[in-house]
């Protein structure tokens, strides 16, 4: 044997080598095709739960189109690197999952590969629902199994080269992926396990809420620090938050059980919908994910929870002296604060908004966007109705009111490209309003949620 | 004191500037088509244009104002020469109480004149803002497209026939 | 007869040939027969309770032609209505008449434009009418031509002789030529030659409305005009037991700061000074609350608790006639707003002792007892002219704002007063539909058909419309209040609570029973339809029910049990209009839905089939398209029923999915349109159609209340047909649904 001749063998060796590594990496075996379940075979409290697992985990709202039939997918979701949609998870057995296994299914919340052993994109948060328990993922699979099937083939996404070749997200995953269900504990009550279990899984709490790094996967050391949805800030909500007035389990679970929290305002962007369905799971779940995310708060320092009490004592004093001589002065206390210091409480009242993050936060697209879209009603429902002012305000306008709003309601810095700001919002048509199944069921003084 | 634009005519207003558009249109200019129906911006009756986008006047207060274009039902058209939308809605009899009708003509007329061609969907996602209690809503949706059609054939006559302002 | 009032008027008007219109002041509601006419053989519709022609036709030498109606336009349609009545059996042109409608010093008593009675009573004097003073101008120009009266014809105004020569009406009018009692019986005109009646005329009224003419008493602006806003109490009885007014009188354009009692007002030069005002006001205004309300969650208990007078209103049995399969249901309806779009609004001035009152109420001359009673001053003296509003659908804020302007102006005389409600004070304190509980039982007979029929409903009266001043909310706030006086049933064969309780089915025994409750926990009065709305809702729901136990289609089930012509008729064509079919099925997540009735069992007759769909996941309802028929009898405006009926149908849709008023322990809480969620354009169905079943030469029969029950009824049952699942509780709300899918 000649050195080349051994130097070239242990290329080939290390070539079929990483082929074989890549192969195993990349590649995953089609899980046969089912005839698509019978819907009696499924217990009904089985069903009943996979809803309410479901609501948890927000299935509905990504995987359908405002308009269309539920779960049947076309809902674009924009990333860095395109536009992704979401697939049709009716129980079609063509264009659907009718022909999926459960353990197709389990497969594809667990590690992310479809039925046919395709990868999918991370924009379905299964870094997430790895977490889900074999028992939750039966139960869903049993309710999405026993929906209306719909004919309904998927859009093709729109995904910038190279981010098409699937190929590539084996890679995505074995730098970035971790499988695993969700590990307990136990030096904590039963109560925040179950909120961690929860958070960490299903709700997918942080596939909005943590920044994401340049490959679009969240990063691990900053957790709930914040991040988007469509063209909404999603703030942080760790220790990091800039809410106005420290969140604490009992405004964490009432804000998101109702919908709207008096000292903190109303979910309104794409929380609407989230908490729309978390006022139908049992109160018990959303109890544990406000005991989970209150830790994850963590206790607010001496300082900032003075300066919460203050900003509580000070929406509560009643109508401070208008400022008419700035514009955005004049603007807000001729166009704002009929509502929003009138005197009536949240929800139907304007928040005030020294007690509102969107005020206090770095990012001042939420505001942005409330100004220029208000708040729209719900379909049949008592909810909040705040009108937008794009049609009557200029960006300058708009620009002059943020701006104010910032200095009068907040201790914070002022905002840097609040124009820029407004300008992307006008233009960013976001998929909220344009494609979202709409919030339902939507924040109401609790009072009233059960009336008819 | 500020100049308001209003209907292509300047007018000298004694206002405050935190004064509603709408206060200003039915008590100092005495003009009847935009009207109070809840002054909250929750039931569109109060609705005006203004450079061109349709507006809630009861929550546009005067300071907004500066330098911009009001238009309102008055300056689009008269009976003797109504305009387009006007003509729709009369020839579709759409109105029963006709309280509303003028908010949702100044909607209609925003959209039709961005889009002529705008679908029954779009027109209806238009109108969201508007309340109607007499249930007059299936003749206004013929009226905007009646109007749609109206607009469609009018830029195809002579310049001398009377719509629009 | 009328003398003082006559004299008056005689001078005020013009034209020396003048008719002067004249009507008896005795009869205060329509339904008085103690008026001069003959009451062996009234004249028909309201001609009983104002005979004289000249009180509904003014001829002037001129020619000019007015009409008058004591019932006010309220948006359906009326002023062109009567317009086209009375220029067709004048035979004139329809240009050439005016209408005057509800004014107290100018027009007949008709009580109040509600009902559905206008075209019955008023449209029918107008024909008749009309129609009589045709003859006597005719009669007239036989006597000038020396002519017999049988070979002269009358056009465009004038008779005219074989040989051309004519008289023109203005010509033939002289002295009271037409001040004579009407007959009992007119010549009417043969429908077939209709010109006018029976075809759609564009209204009259809406050329301004869409050119922004004034068109609305929140569109004048008398010279002097001060605007008012109320500071009304947070709830029911609380007392005004602080406020210093200082501060607000020297705010900016305050004219008067008006505190009587409980009542509290500010005035202004300028309209939203005075808002700010208002607030200014209402801040400083302390009060002791003392309502207690009911459970809001809880009104079918509430109901049956209350005291109630309990009366069988219909009894029939046949005992030879028995049921096997029996069911029962309870059917509720809690309070519902009439939601105004324009929330009420008056002009009052006192001049010269005369308070004229500009209002949008249904009742001008019950609004105006209530307002001379409240200021203690003699009926002649107060005048209250209709002009329109928003519409009202029935008792609103509207005769409260103008007692309310009435009392300011009084404050203030010689000054026109404009007093303008807020959105929250409509919403607050207009008097709410009452809710309803109905329970029914009933069997089938081995025949496949209903043997007994037992039904029963619970329910406050539905008017309490002044009348009385305590009726009106400035009246009660004020330090010498007045009391609300106790509720009354309305009586049969309208009804209240009990309208439409009778069912129009025939049913060998039949046992109906109306448990009236004169408490009022919430301010209630008449809202459209009145019971008919629940009752209808409940009859049709409840006959579905049956025919499902039946196995019957729907529609055959109803045709089984009913025996009228005209009903079977309507219920005939809308099937088929709409494509039913017995033992269809609708396609997936829809349902088909079918209900009649007729209003009152004399008014007109509706029947409605719908489709609805039903979002499972969300159990969201969406109407998809609905097929009305509709027989009112002798139609005047084919496209004023159309309007009517499609908003009859819109209307119910809203009520039945969305609508409660909502309260705490204290106070109403539903204020806004966040709070009290109506029909918006994303709810609306792809189509309603209409088919009208014209009735020539028949009597009128008010249809401005007819859809409503049915629509309700059709669309419950569509739900139901989609679902499988039974809704009894209105609203039929998203979640209401979502959750009996669920269970």
């Amino acid at each position: 044997m000649t050195k080349a001749g051994i130097f070239r063998g242990i290329i080939a060796v290390l070539v079929v080598g990483a082929a074989a590594a890549a192969f195993v990496i990349v590649w995953r075996p089609a899980i046969a095709a089912i005839e698509p379940a019978a819907q009696q075979s499924f217990a009904p409290d089985l069903v009943r739960r996979g809803r309410e697992l479901a609501a948890m985990g927000n299935c509905h709202d990504c995987h359908t189109v405002r308009g269309s039939k539920n779960f049947a997918g076309g809902r674009p979701v924009r990333t860095p690197f395109g536009t992704v949609f979401s697939t049709n998870i009716t129980p079609d057995a063509e264009t659907g999952i009718g022909q999926w296994s459960e353990a197709a299914f389990r497969r594809a919340m667990l590690v992310g590969v479809d039925r046919e052993g395709r990868h999918l994109y991370p924009t379905f948060p299964y870094d997430h629902f790895t977490n889900v328990s074999d028992d939750d993922n039966r139960a869903l699979y049993a309710y999405l199994m026993t929906r209306e099937p719909v004919h309904a083939p998927a859009r093709e996404n729109r995904l910038l080269f190279p981010f098409d070749l699937r190929i590539l997200i084996a890679g995505w995953k074995l730098l970035f992926f971790h499988p695993g269900t969700y590990r307990p504990d136990p030096t904590k009550s039963a109560e925040w396990n179950r909120g961690g279990y929860l958070v960490e899984g299903l709700a997918h709490c942080g596939a909005c809420h943590t920044p994401r790094n340049a490959l679009g996967a969240e990063r691990a050391n900053a957790s709930f620090s914040g991040g988007d949805a469509d063209n909404w800030k999603a703030y942080a909500i760790n220790a990091q938050s800039s809410a106005p007035v420290p969140w604490d389990a009992e405004a964490i679970y009432t804000y998101l059980r109702d919908g709207w929290h008096p000292d903190h305002g109303t979910a309104r962007g794409p929380m609407a919908d989230v908490v729309s369905n978390l006022s139908e799971v049992p109160a018990s779940d959303v109890r544990a994910i406000a005991i989970y995310m209150a830790d994850v708060f963590g206790e607010p320092a001496p300082e900032r929870k003075r300066r919460g009490e203050e900003a509580i004592a000070q929406a509560k004093s009643g109508a401070v002296e208008m400022q008419m001589d700035s514009q955005g002065g004049a603007i807000y206390a001729s166009a704002c604060a009929a509502c929003h210091e009138g005197g009536r409480p949240p929800p139907y009242g304007g928040i005030n908004l020294g007690l509102s993050t969107a005020v206090s936060d770095p990012d001042p697209r939420n505001l942005a966007n409330i100004v220029l879209s208000g708040v729209r009603p719900v379909e049949g429902e008592r909810s909040p109705i705040m009108p937008g002012f794009a049609s009557s305000m200029t960006d300058a306008q708009v620009t002059a009111l943020l701006n104010y709003l910032r200095s009068r309601f907040s201790s914070q810095p002022a905002w840097t490209g609040a124009e820029k700001t407004i300008k992307d919002a006008r233009g960013a048509e976001t998929a909220f309003l344009q494609t979202s199944a709409g919030a339902r069921n939507a924040p109401a003084d609790p009072a009233q949620r059960a009336k008819p | 004191m500020m100049t308001l634009r209003v209907n292509g005519q300047d007018h000298t207003i004694d206002a405050e500037p935190d004064t509603p558009l709408l206060y200003v249109l039915r008590d100092d200019l005495q003009l009847n088509a935009a009207k109070f129906g809840c002054g909250l911006g929750q039931c569109g009756a109060c609705t005006v244009i203004v450079d061109g986008r349709a507006v809630l006047s009861c929550v546009t207060p005067l300071v907004l104002l500066k330098g911009k274009q009001v238009t309102t039902l008055e300056g689009l058209g008269s009976v003797s020469e109504p305009a387009p939308i006007q003509r729709a809605f009369m020839e579709e009899q759409a109105a029963q109480c006709g309280y509303c009708i003028a908010g949702m003509m100044m909607r209609a007329q925003a959209l039709l004149q961005r889009n002529s061609k705008a679908s029954d969907e779009q027109i209806r996602a238009e109108l969201a803002p508007h309340l109607c209690r007499c249930g007059t809503h299936m003749r206004i949706l013929r009226a905007v497209r009646r109007a749609a059609r109206l607009m469609d054939t009018a830029e195809l006559l002579p310049a001398q026939q009377g719509s629009a302002r | 007869m009328n003398a003082p009032f006559d004299l008056d008027r005689r001078q005020l008007l013009a034209g020396g040939g003048a008719l002067i219109v004249s009507f008896s002041l005795k009869g205060a509601f329509a339904q008085d027969q103690g008026a001069p006419a003959n009451p062996a053989r009234p004249p028909p519709g309201s001609l009983k309770i104002s005979p004289y022609l000249d009180s509904w036709i003014r001829i002037d030498a001129d020619g000019s032609i007015t009409v008058f109606t004591g019932k006010a336009e309220l948006g359906q349609g009326f002023k062109t209505a009567f317009q086209q009545v009375a220029a067709e059996e004048l035979d004139v042109p329809f240009a050439s008449l005016k209408v005057v409608t509800a004014d107290t010093k100018l027009t007949a008593n008709e009580g109040y434009t509600a009902g559905s009675h206008s075209m019955q009573d008023s449209g029918t004097a107008i024909q008749n009418a009309a129609a009589q003073a045709r003859a006597l101008l005719i009669a007239e120009a036989a006597k000038r031509f020396d002519l017999p009266a049988k070979r002269l014809k009358t056009e465009n105004g004038a008779v005219i002789a074989p040989n051309g020569r004519r008289f023109s009406y203005g010509e033939l009018v002289a002295g009271d030529l037409l001040h004579v009692q009407a007959a009992s019986t007119s010549k009417l005109k043969d429908p077939a030659t209709f010109r006018i009646m029976g075809k759609s005329v564009p209204r009259v009224d809406i050329p301004a409305k869409v050119t922004g003419g004034a068109a609305y008493v929140q569109d004048m602006r008398p010279a002097g005009m001060v605007h008012a806003r109320l500071v009304r109490p947070p709830s029911y009885g609380a007392e005004l037991t602080q406020c210093d007014t200082s501060a607000v009188e020297k705010m900016p354009c305050v004219v008067k700061v008006v505190r009587d009692g409980n009542f509290l007002a500010v005035v202004g030069s300028k309209e939203f000074q005075t808002v700010k005002a208002m607030k200014a006001l209402a801040a400083a205004a302390k009060w002791k609350e003392t309502a207690r309300l009911p459970k809001q969650d809880d009104l079918p208990s509430v109901l049956s608790s209350l005291p109630s007078q309990t009366s069988t209103i219909f009894e029939r049995s046949d005992p030879t006639v028995t049921g096997q399969k029996a069911i029962e249901a309870t059917y509720t309806r809690p309070y519902q707003s009439h939601g105004s779009i324009g929330p009420s609004c008056a002009v009052a001035q006192l001049t010269d002792g005369t308070m004229t009152v500009w209002t949008h109420t249904q009742g001008v001359y019950p609004d105006r007892q209530g307002i001379a009673e409240m200021l203690h001053m003699a009926p002649e003296n107060v005048r209250c002219i209709h002009v329109e509003g928003s519409g009202c659908y029935g008792h609103n804020g509207a005769d409260d704002a103008a007692a309310d302007a009435a009392l300011i102006a009084r404050a203030l005389p010689d000054t026109p007063v404009r007093v303008q409600w807020m959105r929250e004070q409509e919403h607050s304190w207009e008097p709410f539909g009452p809710a309803m509980m109905t329970r029914l039982k009933a069997s089938l007979g081995g025949d496949g058909k209903i043997a007994e029929w037992n039904f029963e409903v619970w329910s406050n009266t539905h008017s309490m419309r002044p009348g009385g001043a305590g009726c009106l909310l400035a009246a009660q706030e004020m330090e010498q209040a007045f009391a609300v006086p106790p509720a009354k049933p309305l009586p049969l064969p309208e009804g209240g609570g009990d309208r439409n309780a009778i069912p129009i089915y025939t049913f060998p025994n039949a046992h109906v029973v109306h448990h009236f409750i004169p408490d009022m926990p919430l301010r209630i009065s008449a809202m459209r339809s009145l019971g008919a709305y629940h009752n209808v809702f409940s009859i049709e729901s409840f006959m579905d029910e049956l025919a499902t136990l039946a196995g019957a289609d729907p529609v055959e089930f109803r045709l089984r049990h009913l025996d009228d012509p005209r009903g079977r008729e309507v219920i005939e064509k809308a099937a088929q209009a709409f494509g039913w079919r017995k033992g269809q099925t609708a396609p997936q997540d829809r349902g088909y839905g079918f209900a009649f009735a007729r209003y009152k069992n004399l008014a007109a007759y509706c029947a409605i089939a719908s489709e609805v769909e039903v979002n499972r996941e969300t159990g969201r309802p969406r109407l998809v398209r609905a097929v009305a028929a509709v027989d009112s009898g002798q139609v005047v405006s084919p496209d004023g029923l159309i309007n009517q009926i499609e908003g009859a149908i819109i209307q119910s849709m809203s009520w039945t999915l969305y609508e409660s008023v909502t309260f705490d322990e204290t106070r109403i809480t539903s204020i806004d349109w966040q709070t009290y969620p109506i029909l918006r354009f994303d709810a609306v169905p792809d189509s309603i159609e209409v088919h009208i079943i014209n009735r020539p030469g028949k009597p009128f029969l008010g249809s401005g209340e007819t859809g409503q029950g049915p629509a309700a009824a059709s669309i419950a049952n569509a739900i139901a047909n989609a679902t499988g699942k039974r809704l009894r509780d209105l609203p039929l709300t998203r979640k209401r649904i979502k959750d009996a899918i669920d269970a």
